[in-house]
């Protein structure tokens, strides 16, 4: 059913679809209304769940690794400050390989405050062991929630959704709901290989003493590796029966293009009107929207990419000394290649700032015009 | 009680606990009246570090560990799930030592017990940081030698007053425990198990290692405690209604300070003051016990 849904009510609804039995949640903009809107469900009993209403991001995630270490399926979302405070229990859960799926409406980091979308938040957390699949509209929202769900439970590893603060989270736009009955078939009840069990009990998250804990690393390196495969198949799954898939990229015009546009997110929305016009230009120009960050899909970009000349990383986030952390993982992917295409590097949309149409044509014209990238990124948007 | 009275074993050797340890036996009486039906949620600390070593669990129950400060948390998810899947028999306990449960744990805690859900907190309190080699905590007693209060610098704050700040929660049921006193401890778990909603247990733990005492003293240090009013066996239900369980003989501190290394720094005077403060702590407990 067609429905005018934010980012954030498309999670809502596609948590109720999933059938989701625990949520632990705390109020933080601009993540709060799905949990309002999930906290309405549940109290009117759309959705049959149980809400632990926490009183910080670090107990939302404890609470909800817990519940799904004891078999049920759980839901949690935050942003930001929410998910810098959930730092140690991203190890954790991930570490315990619990299927946690988390929606995260990205949104800048402080100080100074700030409640406006960039992605230093959820790019700070590479390195937790999440997978990250990073969303563009409401509907890539809704479906990716519910698809997360098949991921995360067949290779035991939580599941980061990001979406746009306010672009997306507070966007409506046109969904298509999934009926109930389409999803149970495509999502079964969670059936949990391991859990809390008094009729046969084990210690979860024993002392691994120095011979044995690279080996739990190991296996969840493989678990990530196997996560490339599972993340396509589910997405193939999911467009037989829903007629909509994604791809670990959205790839727009690559096959002649002299430069690519390589960016996360909303801003691949304005970049393709972009691209659009400049083609009527005859400028050969393309898009590349990455979905999938981790597990970083750095054969299939090396294959895509291989033959483009320039590529223009558009990162919305900085690691201040190192540069965007998108074009960080680009660079590194790349490295493998002989000929490797030049990577030109701009920082810009931080803390909200609009990247608007203007500054994707700079970028792509900039780029076009320079044989060489500048020796450090370019910043789009710094006061004079 | 006998030894054949004692119930199922759920705690094996392999723990790890020091010798003189008195956390194992708490944990055996807990486990004892809880039985099988139990998920257990431990947390960093004595109990998180000696809980065996991949692949050996020493604990015959079902047991989650988590974070540093998540204890209650995770016990609160626990419960969320067990109620989702229809279990309404299954206990759950969450064991945290007095760094989980007064310093990095209280925040978790404090909203687990305001929220009233349904499970048990096990605190063993034994007074410090005494896994990562005695550094002193909110729950280290005023002129206590630790390694970060050294001789020359002493504690010099009184300890948290836990049971008060838990008994303002007006959790259903809330209660102090002694291992010298088994036939109380294990009565106030099965009054646990047998309430709905949240309950705290604050055991007092004496450590031979941090408190530096010959390890086969444990049980006489414990029973001192309760016997000199340092701690008091009560229970409070409903943050209200308060009740003596054991009435202390009012033996002098100094014969439980004196057993003590850790309190050999003490100057000239100090005794004295804690006698003082101990026996202002009762009469504000006597109080609220005595008004009806």
């Amino acid at each position: 059913m067609k429905k005018l849904l934010t980012g954030n009510s498309a999670v809502s609804h596609a948590v109720m679809l999933a059938r989701v039995q625990v949520i632990s949640a705390y109020p933080i903009t601009p993540q709060t209304t799905i949990v309002e809107e999930l906290s309405e469900f549940v109290a009117d009993g759309r959705l049959k769940a149980k809400f632990i209403r926490v009183e910080s991001e670090h107990s939302a995630l404890a609470s909800v690794a817990a519940a799904s270490a004891a078999g049920v399926r759980v839901f949690t979302a935050t942003s930001s400050h929410g998910l810098a405070y959930m730092h140690e229990m991203l190890h954790w859960t991930s570490g315990s390989r619990l299927p946690v799926v988390m929606v995260n409406a990205n949104r800048a980091i402080g100080a100074p405050w700030n409640i406006w979308c960039d992605h230093s938040d959820s790019l700070s957390q590479r390195d937790t062991g999440w997978i990250q699949l990073y969303c563009q509209s409401a509907q890539e929202a809704l479906d990716t929630v519910i698809q997360g769900y098949r991921i995360a439970e067949e290779v035991l590893l939580p599941v980061m959704i990001l979406e746009d603060g306010f672009f997306l989270s507070h966007t409506s736009e046109n969904v298509d709901v999934p009926e109930q009955k389409e999803v149970d078939a495509f999502l079964p009840p969670f059936q949990p290989r391991y859990k809390l069990d008094p009729q046969e009990p084990h210690t979860f998250n024993i002392m691994a003493d120095p011979t044995k804990f690279i080996s739990f690393k190991f296996a969840a390196q493989k678990a990530m590796e196997d996560a490339q495969k599972v993340i396509a198949q589910v997405d193939r799954e999911f467009k037989s029966r829903f007629g909509r898939g994604y791809g670990s990229m959205t790839k727009i015009n690559l096959a002649d293009a002299e430069v690519v546009l390589f960016t996360l997110g909303t801003a691949a929305s304005t970049a393709l009107e972009v691209v659009k016009e400049l083609r009527k230009q005859g400028k050969k120009v393309g898009l590349c929207r990455l979905r999938q960050f981790r597990p970083f899909p750095t054969a299939e970009i090396c294959g895509v990419l291989q033959d483009v000349r320039k590529i223009a990383v558009l990162d919305r986030d900085n690691s201040l000394g190192a540069g965007g952390i998108l074009a960080q993982e680009l660079k590194a992917a790349l490295f493998a290649l002989g000929r490797r295409p030049k990577v030109f590097e701009y920082i810009a949309g931080l803390g909200g700032r609009d990247i608007t149409p203007q500054d994707i044509q700079e970028i792509f014209m900039s780029t076009l015009q320079k044989p060489q990238p500048p020796a450090s990124p370019i910043w789009i948007g710094v006061e004079k | 009680m006998k030894a054949k009275d004692l119930a199922e074993e759920y705690l094996f050797s392999g723990h790890g606990f020091c010798p003189g340890c008195s956390v194992p036996i708490v944990l055996r009486t807990v486990f004892h009246v809880l039985g099988q039906k139990t998920i257990v949620v431990l947390t960093a600390g004595c109990f998180g570090t000696n809980s065996g070593t991949f692949p050996i669990s020493p604990i015959n129950l079902p047991a989650y560990n988590t974070t540093f400060p998540s204890a209650a948390a995770a016990a609160s998810g626990v419960r969320a799930a067990l109620e989702m899947l229809g279990d309404e028999d299954t206990n759950v306990v969450a064991i945290a030592g007095d760094g989980g449960t007064f310093d990095i744990g209280l925040q978790a805690l404090s909203a687990a017990a305001e929220r009233n859900d349904d499970f048990i907190f096990i605190c063993y309190d034994n007074e410090a940081y005494m896994n990562t080699g005695i550094q002193r905590s909110s729950a280290t007693p005023w002129g206590a030698w630790t390694t970060t209060t050294p001789a020359a610098n002493l504690k010099n704050q009184p300890k948290k007053d836990i049971a008060q700040i838990m008994a303002a929660h007006r959790i259903p049921y809330l209660a102090t425990a002694s291992v010298a006193y088994p036939e109380d401890f294990q009565r106030k778990i099965q009054k646990a198990k047998e309430i709905r909603g949240f309950k705290f247990i604050y055991a007092f733990a004496p450590c031979p290692v941090g408190w530096r005492f010959p390890s086969d003293l444990t049980i006489n240090l414990a029973r001192l405690a309760v016997q000199t009013k340092i701690f008091p066996l009560y229970e409070v239900e409903n943050g209200e209604k308060y009740h003596l369980n054991i009435e202390p003989e009012g033996i002098p501190v100094k014969e439980y300070l004196k057993m003590q290394g850790r309190f050999a720094f003490l100057r000239e005077g100090d005794l004295e003051q804690i006698q003082e403060n101990i026996d202002r702590a009762w009469q504000k407990l006597w109080q609220k016990i005595a008004s009806p």
